[in-house]
């Protein structure tokens, strides 16, 4: 893979997918085949209606870790860039939460790191959700999220 | 000094986003765990958690993992990112 061609960002404000594939691509010639993922807010989780989600992170891991997990993919398939950008603050529903970006010579290798970066994300990368509600008497209440087990099992199937 | 972090929940439960200990007293991740039980007992209950995840220096560690001076240790409920 070319030089700096590897981009992790964590932050507050909302991205544009334009723009962070733009950015996926400056300067790289040797791309055939670009693959994109976006992960939204939901805005009904198990039947309630989500009011918001908060996301919290441990600065210094998260980044350190979606570099491995990029890494990883590097190993495994031929990528000229990747790029990560994962938000992080109080989010609404249907805003966007992650961006993750692969450009590659070829198709197989693009979708294949692509899904492998977020599955992974998923059960490594420190950050949490936490769901902020409405009951039906109107009264706001908050829950921190549970791991999936779904999610285990879908890195799982990578090893 | 070593440097403890407490996350999510897990910070909510014990009421702490951080603490420092000294080294002298503990030499693994494991000798960690029990030094917390002792002084905080109920209020890190997490530490029981079959699904908590352990970092030292920013990297996922296991309580086997040694701890000395200077190292950043954190306690982490399992992710939900992405």
């Amino acid at each position: 893979m070319s030089h700096n061609s590897q981009h992790v960002t964590i932050q507050q404000a909302t991205f544009d997918v334009a723009r962070e594939t733009t950015l996926l691509l400056a300067g790289n010639r040797a791309v055939g085949a670009v693959v994109t993922f976006i992960g939204l807010v939901r805005d009904v989780n198990e039947g309630a209606a989500i009011n918001g989600l908060y996301l919290e992170h441990y600065p210094g891991m998260a980044e350190k870790e979606i570099g491995r997990i990029i890494e990883e993919a590097r190993q495994r398939w031929g990528l000229e860039a990747v790029r990560v950008t994962h938000r992080v603050g109080n989010l609404k529903p249907l805003d966007p939460i992650v961006f993750v970006g692969v450009a590659s010579q070829h198709r197989a290798d693009a979708f294949r790191a692509c899904e492998f970066i977020m599955d992974y994300l998923k059960i490594r990368a420190p950050f949490w959700k936490k769901e902020q509600g409405k009951k039906e008497s109107g009264e706001l209440n908050s829950k921190w999220l549970d791991a999936r087990q779904s999610d285990r099992e879908k890195q799982a199937a990578w090893e | 000094m070593i440097y403890i972090l407490f996350f999510a929940k897990y910070r909510e439960q014990l009421g702490l986003a951080k603490l420092e200990l000294q080294p002298a007293s503990v030499q693994s991740i494991a000798e960690l765990v029990e030094s917390l039980k002792q002084v905080y007992g109920d209020r890190v209950s997490f530490l029981n958690d079959r699904n908590l995840l352990i970092s030292v220096n920013q990297e996922i560690a296991t309580s086997q993992t040694a701890v000395r001076s200077g190292d950043e240790v954190a306690f982490l409920p399992p992710v939900t990112g992405g």
